[in-house]
């Protein structure tokens, strides 16, 4: 079998399985269905790692598939194809690695929902749309996934559909994923009018011959390749949650976890910086943009990091640490490091899906409690999910001694994008400003990092006493009430005979969740194992492929598939930073952990304390710097205020009005008429039409002919 | 094939005809009911099977018009019946619509089936001749003639309302179409034709193609509808029985475009350079106010019109782009149009039929009672918000493509309303399907049925088919629509 043809099968396994899972779902059942999603992802995940072995180790050389032509009209020319390189090879790996794993996963977690096949659908679903945005060749291909994995993401935040915040939370996912390819598909255009195609393969060429000239958008004449590149970078804030459009993410925690680690984790949000990195060498020659995407994405970093200070919400808090994270990517990106934010991309892909796996761990043990104030004291019970979550926590914060050069998986790629953005500074005016940002980001995702693991499986107890208490989130109960309506047998077959104790405790878990005491409990297996293996990549990931990311391999690993231009020594020099920007990452870090074990284990309760004093620091930073509250009196408010006038006054006020309800309409009505209108009025018009019609036919007729 | 265009043209009247016989013959109007759907089903398939042989007879790298029928009449009006690229589709396109919109009226049509089925099928060859219509008195005949059947089926069978929708209908395109004929008389005289290939080769003088333009503008703006005389469309709709929807928003709005793309763009290339922008802004303004105005809605049936109107902003937005992407992409939005505004109002008469009321506030949950009504639903609510792999997708982006190279402005402001498409199509389905089952009358309804599947199982392939391989249509249109837009081209020497 031809390596073509293997790739083609990969991509295509999982879209096969979601519409099996899809369509025959019910007939099959839920074993089935799980089964053959999960194997057929497990198949695509051998085929990524096939190429991407073969292009790490071996010398595999770039290649393009032809499936089928798409859209051709003019130049306007694209295919469906799947394009092999360094980029879509490293994402195949993360793709495929992530959602192979959330399927197993998934087993465990949702093992009590009664949709399952529609839920393992749409996870095949998304994983599908993913890898044809990764694999894409042209930018309509790009388009169908970004929109693709847009919609999975919509389908799967409000899976639980009868939550109002679950469904609510999803179409505002949707919407502002829209906000973004609104720029997204003006970028497309202008590239297309630009460039005259939209394949890759023949755009990249030509970029370099239009710099320095200028291009007409919107009345305005801006530098071409500025305006393109900006144009598409909303795209990418949109799909990856950067400042301005990052609203969506946080409320999409309304989704099952397991949908968070896969989509809002490591894959689809990430794509934005994927689509930064493809487009290096238009990136490369359009510095404003660049200066934008960097500026943009140090903001992020910091902003999503100050808001994850005060977060109670398990998976909030990691949301917010994902918004963070990519904002190092995008602002690596944008000084011209493409290597290290595909590194950084990298890494972060397994130790956050890690820690949401794991929060997910904790919410399933906690019969999905997931305020970490109700939670503490959770290592004793649940000690392989607190070993893999401290891991995570290591490999987020980026742990390791620079003199050594060893540490967990983020050590490496974090202080890259830290060192670069300090290399850059003489090449890009943005270098300096994101590399002290992304320092002082360092030490508070160190912070609230280890908040999460202390108020969750350190400290007393909390749910001994609080589990008692009405929930008062609204969406738990609603979740609930989800639960309730199982239709089909709780205990199935996938729970092995080792994990019987747990499943009865499954099955019982609605009832005592309301009546008896509350256990928490350690995870099936089946959770457990794809976060150990996912340990791994979160320890060995950074180590393992240093060398071919961003060290000494890097140019061969790469292949052309990121390029840089000749002043671009970004990478190159950040292997010679002074010995103290080596150091501070974890300065700051230290001091971030150590300031969260003062607060939360050695003054436990000082920390309530503070925030019950609700200062207004703490109230911006809680309330998200009030984005939600100002979008909403902008743009909802604004869009409802608008249809309704367009509708009650320019429609029926003005247009009606003047036209046909005016002064014949008018007459009829006040003459009583109206009343007396019957169904054979109608019969009545018609024949005055057809009267028309006939009458001025037949004075045509007579004129022609005279 | 010697008159296959007459064949497909007049097929569905001779089911007509024989439908009347039974009517006549049978002693009352309910006994001849059951037999009359199967006349008109069979009827119907019959022409589609005759369209698809028609399509599949055709050469599409031929620009000229194929099949043509030429018999003089008199005074030099002439029975001149030809299709090209363009209108074959449409031919395919109504064909393919109108079994099913017999199927969707099978049950919920009780009383007058034979007249219903009546006007269906004269309305197809009403509908049918519009586009294989070659000279411009037939067309007129044929343009005009099937408002008629349209407004009966509104008038007879519509809803409580129907008659003030019916007067609004009648009241926006009779004054649309007195202008046309008007026009359409001076061109006779001027040009000494009323063959419509030579009309688009006359050349008429710029002065009298900015009035020409003008007077044709006025009938099709209105058919489309444009903003601002698009008022008419909801009512009609909200009136209109299921079928009657789906054959008015997939078939009737499309004779708009067509005849801009048979007469404003090919005859008066200079008027329509010129007002151009007129038509733009008016595009714009249609797809963005129109989008607000459907977020507000309260009926579900007045959403989804408001929404056509939107959609075909795209279509006369791409249209007088006047390039390449930009009249293919108009071509295939009034397809795809056709194909996913019909399913959406049949997917209301689904809920209609069980509950008789259009109130988005009355439902709310269907998607744990009815999980397969939940998924079509969603695809073709997906399909209207443009969703890459449907064929909404194909028709925006080839559009708004089309016009970015046209204007910047216009590009932004059509993307702008795509945004707005996903807000008011997502929170319809989020009120009617997500949620708890809070109204305690909608705890038995019943999920789609084996013919109401059927009914939708065609405009499923469909439209997935054409979003993932657009080029079944785009193939079939590339050649007349080239040659349509090197000619303009031409003649505004760009």
């Amino acid at each position: 079998m031809t390596l073509e043809l293997l790739v083609t099968l990969g991509v295509f396994a999982p879209l096969l399985g979601a519409a099996i899972a899809g369509f025959f779902g019910r007939r099959i059942g839920n074993v089935v269905s799980q089964g053959v999603t999960t194997g057929l992802l497990f198949f695509s995940a051998a085929v990524a790692w096939i190429v991407f072995g073969s292009w790490t180790w071996g010398d595999l050389q770039p290649f393009t598939v032809q499936i089928a032509p798409f859209i051709n009209v003019g130049d306007f020319q694209s295919n469906w194809a799947i394009r092999i390189d360094a980029l879509s090879a490293v994402m195949l790996v993360v793709v495929t690695s992530v959602s192979s794993l959330v399927h197993l996963y998934s087993w465990g977690y949702m093992a009590e929902d009664p949709d399952k096949p529609r839920f393992f659908a749409y996870l095949s679903l998304f994983t599908f749309a993913m890898l044809a945005l990764v694999t894409a060749a042209d930018f309509m291909q790009l388009f169908f996934g970004w929109e693709g994995v847009g919609l999975a993401s919509y389908l799967l935040i409000g899976f639980w559909y009868k939550k109002p915040t679950a469904s609510a939370a999803a179409i505002k996912a949707f919407v502002v994923n829209r906000v973004g390819d609104f720029g997204f598909a003006l970028g497309i255009f202008t590239v297309f009018w630009m460039f005259g195609t939209i394949q890759f393969a023949e755009l990249f060429p030509m970029i370099a011959a239009w710099e320095g000239r200028g291009w007409e958008f919107l009345g305005h004449t801006w530098s071409a390749l500025d305006i393109a590149a900006f144009l598409l970078f909303i795209g990418a804030m949109g799909k990856s949650a950067q400042f301005f459009l990052h609203t969506w993410l946080p409320d999409a925690m309304e989704g099952p976890t397991p949908v968070s680690a896969l989509i809002h984790a490591a894959t689809m949000v990430t794509a934005g910086v994927y689509m930064v990195c493809l487009l290096s060498p238009l990136f490369e020659y359009a510095p404003v943009a660049s200066q934008i995407v960097a500026l943009i994405g140090g903001v992020t970093a910091l902003f999503a990091a100050t808001v994850g200070l005060t977060q109670n919400d398990i998976k909030r808090v990691i949301a917010y640490s994902t918004c963070s994270q990519l904002g190092y990517m995008f602002f690596a990106a944008g000084v011209g490091a493409y290597q290290p934010a595909m590194f950084h991309l990298f890494t972060h892909a397994f130790f956050k899906a890690l820690l949401f796996l794991g929060a997910g761990s904790v919410i399933h043990g906690m019969h999905h409690e997931q305020d970490m104030r109700k939670m503490g004291g959770l290592w004793k019970l649940l000690p392989v999910t607190y070993g893999v979550m401290t891991i995570g926590t290591i490999a987020i914060t980026g742990l390791g001694i620079p003199g050594l050069k060893w540490g967990f998986a983020g050590f490496y790629s974090k202080d890259s994008i830290l060192e670069s953005a300090f290399a850059s500074a003489g090449y890009s005016p943005a270098g300096l400003f994101v590399f002290f940002i992304g320092l002082f980001a360092a030490g508070l995702t160190a912070y609230y990092s280890w908040r999460l693991v202390f108020m969750t499986f350190h400290n007393k107890p909390v749910w001994k006493e609080e589990h008692a208490a009405v929930h008062d989130e609204p969406g738990h109960e609603h979740h609930e009430a989800q639960l309730e309506t199982h239709d089909e047998p709780l205990a199935d077959g996938a729970h092995p005979a080792t994990d019987h104790v747990e499943g009865a405790e499954h099955v019982h878990h609605d009832d005592h969740h309301h009546h008896g005491p509350l256990k928490p409990h350690e995870s099936p297996w089946v959770m457990l194992v794809p976060l150990l293996l996912l340990s791994v990549g979160a320890i060995a990931s950074g180590f393992v492929f240093y060398e071919f990311f961003v060290g000494h391999h890097a140019e061969h690993f790469w292949r052309e598939a990121i390029f840089t231009r000749p002043e671009n020594h970004v990478l190159h020099d950040s292997h010679y930073v002074p010995t103290w920007v080596l150091w501070a990452p974890l300065v700051l870090t230290l001091a971030g952990t150590l300031f969260a074990f003062w607060l939360y284990v050695m003054r436990e309760g000082l920390a309530r304390v503070w925030a019950e004093r609700n200062g207004p620091l703490y109230r911006f930073l809680y309330n998200k710097w009030y984005f939600d509250e100002l979008y909403d009196l902008i743009f909802v408010r604004g869009a409802k205020a608008l249809g309704d006038l367009f509708w009650k006054i320019g429609d029926i006020k003005i247009i009606d009005g003047l036209g046909p309800n005016g002064a014949a309409w008018a007459s009829l009505k006040s003459a009583g008429r109206l009343a007396k209108v019957q169904s054979g009025y109608v019969y009545h018009y018609a024949f005055v039409m057809l009267l028309g019609v006939a009458g001025l036919l037949a004075v045509v007729i007579a004129r022609w002919g005279a | 094939m010697p008159y296959i265009l007459s064949i497909v043209t007049f097929l569905p009247l001779v089911g007509a005809l024989i439908l009347l016989g039974t009517r006549l013959a049978s002693k009352s109007a309910d006994a001849a009911a059951p037999a009359a759907r199967w006349i008109a089903l069979i009827t119907t398939l019959a022409t589609l099977a005759v369209a698809v042989v028609l399509v599949a007879a055709f050469d599409a790298s031929s620009t000229a018009y194929q099949f043509v029928e030429y018999v003089p009449w008199f005074a030099g009006i002439a029975y001149h019946l030809g299709v090209d690229g363009i209108s074959i589709l449409f031919v395919l396109l109504t064909a393919f619509l109108m079994p099913i919109c017999i199927v969707a009226s099978w049950r919920s049509i009780e009383h007058r089936v034979v007249e219903y089925m009546i006007a269906f099928l004269v309305l197809e060859t009403l509908v049918i001749g519009v586009f294989t219509a070659l000279d411009l008195y037939l067309f007129y005949v044929f343009f005009e003639g099937g408002l008629v059947p349209m407004f009966l089926i509104i008038g007879i069978w519509g809803g409580q309302n129907r008659i003030y929708a019916a007067y609004k209908f009648f009241l926006y395109t009779l004054l649309g179409s007195v202008l046309m004929l008007a026009a359409m008389l001076y061109m006779t005289r001027a040009a000494g034709t009323s063959s419509i290939p030579e009309l688009a080769q006359f050349g008429f003088d710029p002065l009298t193609q900015q009035l020409l333009w003008l007077a044709f503008f006025a009938s099709f703006a209105v058919k489309m509808p444009m903003w601002p005389v698009h008022t008419w469309l909801p009512d009609a709709h909200v009136q209109a029985p299921t079928a009657g929807s789906v054959i008015l928003a997939g078939i009737l709005l499309k004779l708009g475009g067509y005849g801009f793309l048979r007469f404003n763009l090919p005859m008066f290339p200079e008027a329509s350079e010129l007002f151009a922008p007129l038509v733009m802004v008016l595009s714009v303004i249609a797809i963005i106010y129109t989008s607000l105005v459907a977020f507000r809605q309260t009926d579900i049936k007045k959403l989804i019109a408001y929404s056509s109107v939107a959609h075909m902003g795209f279509v006369t937005m791409g249209i007088f782009a006047g390039n390449e992407q930009g009249v293919q992409g108009a071509v295939f939005q009034m397809i795809s149009h056709g194909l996913i505004s019909g399913a959406l109002f049949l997917c209301v008469g689904v809920i209609y039929d069980r509950m008789h009321t259009r109130e988005i506030a009355f439902y709310g949950g269907l998607t744990s009672r009815m999980p397969w009504y939940a998924a079509i639903f969603l695809m073709f609510t997906m399909a209207n918000v443009g969703l890459p792999g449907t064929s909404g997708f194909i028709g925006e982006i080839l559009t708004m493509a089309g016009a970015y190279g046209y204007s910047t402005w216009v590009a932004f402001g059509a993307a702008f309303g795509v945004i707005l498409s996903a807000v008011y199509a997502l929170t319809l389905y989020r009120n009617v399907m997500f949620g708890e089952i809070t109204n305690p009358k909608l705890k038995g309804i019943a999920d789609i049925d084996r013919r109401e599947l059927g009914v939708f199982v065609p405009l499923i392939i469909g439209t997935i088919w054409l979003g993932v391989q657009p080029g079944a249509v785009l193939d079939l249109t590339e050649g007349s629509v080239n040659a349509l837009v090197a000619t303009y081209r031409a003649a505004i020497g760009g």
